[in-house]
């Protein structure tokens, strides 16, 4: 229960500073809404759904990136990390709360970006809607992961795709084959290992990101 | 308190703490001295367990919960207000009579009018006074302080002589400072850096 609430605590401090600040959730639906609408001109009439789908997981996968670059700047700002890694809860637990926050800014992002691309593009069906949600689990647990790594060296901006976009590949292998193929069950299982598997991951290997 | 042998930090081939011996007694007063770059801050951060030697043994016989750590950055966040700060940390060190104790400490500090103003609002001197409240939140037993006078004015280092007179003796106390002289009476021993 104090795990529990640990995170409580350090989730809702971020949607907090996020609700003070607006620097996250502003940048990533202009940066979404924007993408999606470059896409929709510059993808040709006769490409099909299947090309719409694939674009889709491109602005997904950048948007959860501009707001992973953002997501530790009020902790390196002041030094608030040593205050939190001092602190005498479970360290995991700050990763947690920091995914959660993330998992909410990019929900939310969605909350307009997906109505748009049914406007400009195709329908999504619940298949796709889960392959979003599952994607976007896995994306900000290790995303935060990533991020946490990327903030302690200098070049933040250049190391954080290096770190995630590789490790974010088999997601969008998993949401544009649960929104195009026939057996999308299948997809969706694989994104739900991924989601496991690097959920456990990130989460036992913060401690380790952050002290020395 | 704490005891540490032949503790060295070097970052690559750069050495920024020499190697050294340090033993600081349980609810002694101890002052850090030294010129700037002498490895202070890295002295006090490894006794806070923020950085490790990279030679050398250190024991500190506190852990995390008993730790109140002072560093040259408020470690506050700046768009919180100072009870929105305080709250969480005495959440995450699990203060009793939480709200109690925030108040008490802001009043202190000279921070109750501007409890509920953010934090980016604040002067270097007030933040300096709500860092110094973030670190006696939980009546820490070892308090590592890195140049807590820095940015307070007069009436705050005053404020700050009364606290660290109340707390030596009673509990561990290191404090690093170019202002040896003003510690003088409450030490009870000097470290000084090279």
């Amino acid at each position: 229960m104090t795990y529990l609430a640990d995170v409580v605590a350090l989730t809702r401090k971020d949607l907090r500073v996020e609700l003070r600040g607006r620097d996250t959730l502003p940048a990533m639906l202009i940066f979404v809404l924007s993408t999606l609408v470059v896409f929709h001109f510059a993808l040709p009439d006769a490409s099909g759904d299947t090309a719409a789908y694939g674009l889709l997981w491109v602005a997904i996968v950048f948007t959860a990136l501009l707001g992973l670059a953002r997501a530790w700047i009020p902790e390196q700002e002041h030094g608030v990390l040593d205050g939190l890694v001092l602190a005498p809860c479970d360290r995991s637990a700050i990763w947690l709360g920091k995914t959660l926050a993330t998992l909410a800014f990019l929900l939310a992002s969605q909350a307009v970006a997906l109505p748009a691309f049914v406007l400009f593009f195709e329908p999504l069906d619940t298949t796709a809607l889960a392959a979003v949600l599952l994607a976007d689990i896995g994306i900000c647990a290790v995303g935060s992961l990533m991020s946490a790594m990327a903030a302690a060296g200098r070049s933040r901006e250049v190391l954080l795709p290096l770190l995630v976009l590789p490790l974010a590949i088999p997601l969008i292998v998993g949401g544009v084959g649960a929104a195009v193929s026939e057996d999308g069950q299948r997809f969706l299982l694989f994104l739900l290992l991924y989601d496991a598997v690097f959920a456990v991951l990130s989460w036992a290997s913060f401690e380790y990101v952050v002290t020395e | 308190m704490i005891r540490g042998r032949g503790l060295e930090k070097r970052y690559g081939r750069k050495r920024v703490l020499p190697a050294m011996d340090v033993a600081v007694p349980e609810r002694g007063f101890t002052v850090v001295t030294g010129p700037n770059g002498s490895g202070k801050t890295t002295l006090l951060r490894m006794f806070a367990g923020l950085t490790a030697p990279t030679r050398g043994e250190l024991v500190v016989g506190a852990d995390r919960s008993q730790l109140g750590y002072l560093a040259h950055e408020p470690l506050v966040y700046r768009e919180l207000t100072a009870v929105e700060n305080l709250d969480l940390y005495g959440r995450l060190y699990r203060v009793s009579e939480r709200r109690e104790r925030i108040g008490m400490l802001l009043e202190r500090f000279s921070l109750w009018e501007s409890r509920n103003e953010r934090v980016s609002t604040y002067s270097r001197g007030m933040t300096q006074r709500l860092a110094l409240c973030r670190a006696l939140l939980h009546d820490p037993e070892l308090l590592v302080l890195d140049e807590p006078y820095s940015a307070l004015d007069e009436a705050g280092a005053a404020l700050l002589d009364r606290e660290l007179q109340a707390l030596s003796g009673i509990r561990t106390v290191v404090v690093a400072t170019h202002e040896p002289a003003r510690l003088a009476a409450l030490a009870t021993q000097e470290l000084a850096l090279a």
